[in-house]
């Protein structure tokens, strides 16, 4: 079950977009997704959803294990669609009952979907193509500046790469846990609502236990090897742009000219 | 007879970039009453085939039989085969978590349904069986030495009365004398409980004194399937898989090639010593 999350998990192939700096991954992923919002017309989305398929092919990333993704916000979308389908006024086309689905009511639940799926799909290929190391170290360096105001970059941007890094070995931990139960015959799966969460007991104080012990292991581990947060903290790989960012920084430029270029053009 | 394996494949990942055979045709029948000793270095399947055994795994082909039944028809109680197949796993804090020792072994017998008294009486059996006694019963499962730790694990699964054992790897990470102590708990088990045990671990000095029967895991397949006497004969072989015989085999095998006349399937410190005594006395 929690295995079909593809949010936030690297598919390990050599691609272009692999290899991208991730500030060109992170500002490409904003000016898709700003592009989505820009847009109002038939047009603007064809020219989104040509560049989306053009970057995936790029990935070289299975689709199907893309769309895997799409599955955790299925719920999401339908009442997002569903509201927008039947509670937007304008010229009724079909009644049911006290169900009114309009014109108007149709393309925006369109355009919803549309724009929640892209959004979905825009921001798994980064976190498809890109290491949740790289992608950290992208953010510090993107965010930088507001180390000036006060912001703890260094010491946020570290809980993030550490939190994402526990998310499988804790994903793992829970499975071996709950298969040492299920040999002592815990249940999981039968029951009403109050027996499913007492018998989650058994699973939650041992998960528990083990993630604070590998929390203080982890601080001792880091202390040991002298880490005292990002003050003159200096990196093995330092972020360098390429030429192949400079072009898809353009390339980037370019569809966002686009993009606003089509909402005004009539 | 026992339990049955025939033909059991499980593959990760089917139909993925991914995809790996875990198990590859497996076959093993382990008959009532067997001590089986189950080696492989890491990866090798072993402990993907232990899950098996109880059902915690589902094989991707193949079929496995219990006391005949076979565990994948339609409608098998796999609760019920949980609480005959026992399986301890190698980490007790995977499954500590009660308030004290004596509900934690509680817990298995409360999920079979049993009346109170029978829990009880259960869990202070299973306690006794592992050596420990009543003034562990109120103490946190966490407060405890990693070999007491242990011994409550073994005690929450034996708690079911099971007919079989399969412990993973109860002595890693132990010193020598708790090593030596649970292992001869194990074996007081098998002896007087006759319970079939399944014991899987890394050293080839338990294996020789403990187990009547070995089998070894490579690459998902059971190589061998025979005595530790038999199976260590052939150590040049285990060294290519990344396992050994016991060190005594070794020098067993060096005394032979400077030409002491001693047979060469001697496993035991306890068996060398003997042989050698015999040939100083000649």
């Amino acid at each position: 079950m929690l295995r079909e999350i593809t949010l936030g998990q690297y598919y390990p192939v050599d691609s272009v977009i692999h290899r991208l700096d991730p500030r060109t991954k992170l500002f490409g992923t904003l000016i898709f997704i700003v592009s989505l919002f820009i847009t109002t017309t038939v047009w603007g989305y064809l020219l989104a959803t040509a560049a989306l398929i053009w970057v995936i092919k790029l990935t070289k990333v299975p689709f199907s294990f893309m769309v895997k993704g799409l599955k955790a916000i299925l719920f999401l979308l339908l009442i997002s669609v569903s509201f927008n389908l039947f509670l937007t006024s304008g010229e009724v086309l079909v009644q049911i009952w006290i169900f009114k689905i309009t014109r108007e009511g149709l393309r925006m639940a369109g355009f919803m979907a549309v724009r929640l799926i892209y959004l979905v799909l825009g921001s798994t290929i980064m976190t498809l193509t890109t290491t949740p190391n790289e992608l950290t170290d992208g953010l510090e360096k993107s965010m930088g500046f507001l180390n000036k105001v006060g912001v703890p970059v260094h010491e946020i941007s570290m809980m993030m790469s550490i939190a994402l890094r526990f998310i499988p070995i804790l994903v793992e931990e829970t499975d071996k846990i709950m298969k040492a139960q299920m040999a002592r015959g815990a249940d999981f799966e039968t029951g009403n609502l109050i027996q499913k969460v007492k018998a989650m007991v058994p699973l939650l104080v041992p998960l528990f236990i083990s993630a604070f012990r590998r929390a203080t292991d982890l601080a001792m581990a880091m202390e040991a090897r002298c880490y005292r947060g990002g003050d003159g903290r200096t990196k093995m790989k330092p972020l360098q742009y390429a030429f192949r960012d400079r072009a898809a920084y353009g390339l980037q430029l370019f569809y966002l000219a686009g993009m606003i270029g089509l909402r005004f053009y009539r | 007879m026992a339990i049955k394996v025939e033909h059991l494949n499980h593959i990760y990942g089917e139909g993925t970039a991914f995809e790996q055979y875990a198990l590859k045709d497996v076959n093993v029948t382990i008959e009532d009453g067997q001590f089986v000793g189950l080696i492989g270095h890491t990866g090798s399947g072993k402990s993907t085939l232990i899950q098996h055994l109880n059902g915690l795994l589902r094989g991707s082909s193949g079929s496995i039989y219990y006391n005949g039944e076979n565990i994948y028809s339609e409608g098998y109680d796999m609760k019920s085969l949980r609480s005959k197949v026992g399986l301890v796993f190698q980490y007790p804090e995977h499954q500590l978590f009660e308030v004290d020792v004596f509900s934690d072994v509680c817990f298995g017998p409360k999920n079979l349904g049993l009346s109170k008294d029978e829990i009880e009486e259960r869990a202070k059996g299973a306690l006794e069986q592992v050596g420990l006694d009543e003034s562990f019963y109120r103490k946190s499962p966490f407060e405890l030495s990693g070999g007491q730790k242990r011994r409550v694990a073994i005690a929450g699964v034996l708690a079911m009365e099971p007919e079989v054992l399969i412990l993973d790897e109860p002595t890693a990470g132990l010193d020598p004398k708790g090593r030596d102590e649970i292992l001869d708990e194990i074996k007081a088990l098998h002896r007087e409980k006759k319970i079939t045990i399944i014991l899987v671990s890394h050293s080839m000095e338990d294996m020789a004194r403990y187990a009547d029967r070995l089998l070894v895991m490579n690459h998902g397949e059971k190589v061998f399937d025979d005595s530790p006497k038999n199976v260590f004969k052939h150590y040049k072989e285990l060294e290519k898989m990344g396992l050994a015989a016991p060190q005594i085999t070794y020098v067993v095998h060096e005394l032979r090639e400077h030409g002491v006349d001693i047979a060469d399937d001697l496993t035991t410190v306890e068996e060398a010593r003997d042989a050698i005594l015999k040939i100083l006395r000649r």
